[in-house]
């Protein structure tokens, strides 16, 4: 009986206490936000279709949302029904492409960060008539393996036009920060970085799940070595991480970083970050569940089998960041 | 429940409490604190870094490893009473950020002045201790599976419902919304003090390490809390409201772990659904370095306090002395390894004297 009584004061204490304070914000918030849309269109009138999308992403990634984003745009338009599925470790990855050939889906759009733990798999899909298309991830592998089709940005290209940037920006010292260690693309982007950098870049790992923990080893870094100029991080809520470690720091380097979210955007517009290489994610995902959409219906495909379709990089500077950050606004850049 | 009755391997001292001073010599009293290992493990890291690593030197340096060890000790209070206490949370990393989520998207939803939303992450927090703490009570099943069971049911949580009400994975900036200012003052502001800034987050920490030493040593509720970790059936024969006092630190957890999270918001404005996993076992392990019992009934919050200080010192400490990053998480292991290594071997010199 008592404890009952303690649990509803508390209730009564707490909903008390937010009567008392219940104002409402005048600025900001959802209200501020109602009237953007996503991107609508019509669907098309071919048979459904089930497409299976299994990728490595990490949960609660704002870079694979947007991946998602682009394939359910794409699964809309074409009356796909898609089955989303994503584990960061290669082998349950594998298990849940198996997972899709059970259910003898229509096609299978797949990422390759772990290309050997995937063959098995792929030549199952393939003996079962499923076509397999790779995007993000596998660019080197995705046709020894057979697979229809791929989408997206070589990694190394990426570090190498990064690196390119600031050698024309006259940078001489620089930090890849490196958010999950013996992660193959992340590697080769600082690697790719540092191979082709006229000045020094040496790789710094955080631990990605803490973002305070983050932003005090940046800032270490800062004040370890004076001289650096430019802070490169390879995901996007850590070069606003890295723009406070910055600060807080009180040194003089600027951020720069790969892919992009929301307040990302924002960020480049206000100066606080560089400039960013997108590889445009939503277009990784739309493309890969339209092309299979495509082929089912009529045939099509890209590359022959022999070119991989590049979605990126690309550079986001103030110079034409208004282009994109009305999409940024509304999710999906 | 089942930790708490096994008696505990090593010889623990009884809390030195006002009745025994007079009969026990000054070192001999030092030496019994629970804390003292770990100090000295907290020194001979310090020296290490201030003779390697000449960037470490700087008082600005020393506010950064503050800042750092700030984050993880004000969690580690919570956590280490509760281990003093004879259980332990491994919901603790997650629930930080089930919180900071709650307050953003409560704030962003309602477009609430954003201390409606503060406070609705606190009714949630310590809902969710107390929730952790009933279920375990009732069903007397091992903290282990019940903790395990709620990391995992938090972390689905954190991202489904975030995904459901927000649309995307992380929340909404609430940066421009009113009362944002003012929250950000109480949790992430910093002060200057001479040339240095120092972090907000590194006096409450110093404040709740105070209160929680003040509870423990001083108080009905600290002896409470020694007894149900010791001997929880001998606790409840003398009249120790054993349910009470574990619910209650589960509670305090769920209390630090919303504090925590309320930085994390208002120091970065959005916070990534995905956050979180594995801090845990850094709020753990700070607690056992600073000479919390995996056992319970024994420990202390200055201990806990020290070794989250020993984790922000080696966290950052490799860091300023350049050493290859490759080897990283090697370093911090083999840190943590020789500190633990010298908290034990003062112990067990403090217990035979």
């Amino acid at each position: 009986m008592k404890k009952r009584n303690r649990v509803s004061s508390l209730a009564a204490l707490a909903a008390a206490a937010l009567l008392a304070i219940a104002g409402c914000s005048g600025s900001g918030g959802k209200e501020a936000q109602e009237g953007s849309g996503g991107i609508g269109a019509g669907t098309a009138d071919t048979p459904r279709l089930r497409v299976a999308m299994i990728t490595h992403a990490a949960p609660g990634d704002t870079f694979w949302d947007l991946v998602r984003k682009g394939a359910e745009a794409a699964a809309a338009k074409d009356n796909v029904e898609l089955l989303y599925s994503a584990d960061p470790e290669a082998g349950q990855q594998a298990n849940l492409v198996q997972n899709a050939i059970d259910q003898k889906v229509d096609g299978i759009a797949l990422t390759l960060a772990k290309p050997d733990a995937m063959t098995g798999v792929v030549r199952k899909a393939e003996a079962a008539g499923i076509p397999v298309v790779g995007f993000n991830s596998g660019l080197d592998d995705w046709k020894g393996m057979g697979l229809l089709q791929y989408f997206g940005q070589d990694e190394a290209i990426a570090g190498k036009q990064f690196a390119e940037r600031l050698n024309e920006l006259g940078a001489k010292r620089a930090i890849c920060v490196n958010m999950e260690q013996g992660h193959v693309a992340l590697e080769a982007r600082c690697g790719g970085l540092r191979d082709n950098f006229d000045g020094k870049s040496e790789t710094l790992y955080v631990n990605g799940q803490d973002m305070p923990a983050v932003q005090s080893t940046i800032q270490a870094k800062l004040q370890q070595d004076p001289d650096i100029e430019y802070v490169v991080t390879l995901g996007a809520p850590f070069a606003l991480a890295a723009v406070q470690s910055v600060a807080d720091a009180g040194s003089s380097a600027k951020v720069a970083t790969f892919d992009t979210n929301k307040d990302l955007v924002k960020a480049i517009k206000d100066g606080d970050v560089q400039f960013a290489v997108d590889q445009q994610p939503y277009l990784q995902g739309y493309l890969a569940v339209d092309s299979i959409w495509l082929y089912r219906h009529n045939g099509n495909f890209s590359g022959g089998g022999e070119q991989p379709v590049l979605t990126g990089p690309a550079f986001i500077t103030k110079d034409n960041i208004d282009s994109i950050a009305e999409f940024a606004e509304n999710g999906t850049r | 429940m089942t930790q708490a009755v096994q008696p505990a391997p090593a010889p623990a001292p009884p809390e030195p409490g006002h009745a025994q001073a007079g009969r026990r010599s000054v070192g001999k009293r030092f030496f019994g604190r629970p804390e003292v290992g770990s100090l000295m493990g907290a020194v001979a890291v310090f020296v290490m870094f201030f003779v390697i690593a000449e960037p470490f030197r700087h008082a600005a340096s020393l506010s950064t490893v503050l800042y750092a060890s700030s984050t993880i000790g004000i969690v580690t209070v919570g956590v280490a009473l509760l281990m003093i206490g004879g259980e332990f949370d491994l919901s603790a990393g997650v629930a930080v950020t089930t919180s900071a989520l709650t307050a953003a998207m409560f704030a962003f939803e309602f477009t609430t002045n954003v201390w409606v939303g503060i406070v609705v992450a606190l009714a949630l927090s310590l809902g969710i201790g107390m929730f952790n703490g009933y279920v375990l009570i009732r069903t007397r099943l091992p903290s282990f599976l019940v903790m395990l069971s709620t990391f995992l049911m938090l972390q689905g949580l954190n991202l489904a419902v975030t995904k459901l009400v927000s649309g995307g994975v992380a929340t909404d900036s609430i940066a421009d919304m009113d009362g944002f200012d003012s929250a950000r003052a109480v949790f992430a502001s910093a002060l200057t003090i001479g040339a240095v800034s120092v972090k907000v987050t590194v006096f409450w920490w110093l404040a709740f390490v105070a209160i929680a030493t003040w509870v423990l040593l001083r108080t009905k509720v600290g002896n409470w809390i020694f007894a149900v970790g010791g001997q929880a059936d001998s606790a409840r024969a003398v009249g120790v409201p054993v349910k009470r006092t574990k619910i209650g630190l589960f509670m305090t957890v769920g209390f630090t772990a919303w504090f925590a999270g309320m930085h994390k918001l208002f120091a970065f404005n959005t916070v990534q659904s995905g956050e979180g996993v594995g801090q845990e076992l850094i709020f753990i392990a700070a607690a056992v370095i600073g000479g919390c019992l995996l056992t319970g009934g024994y420990g202390s919050a200055v201990g806990a306090a020290i070794g989250a200080f020993i984790f922000g010192m080696t966290g950052q400490g490799i860091v300023y002395a350049g050493w290859n990053p490759d080897w990283f998480m090697f370093f911090i292991g083999a840190t943590l390894l020789a500190a633990t290594l010298l908290n034990l071997w003062v112990r067990n010199r403090a217990a035979r004297r």
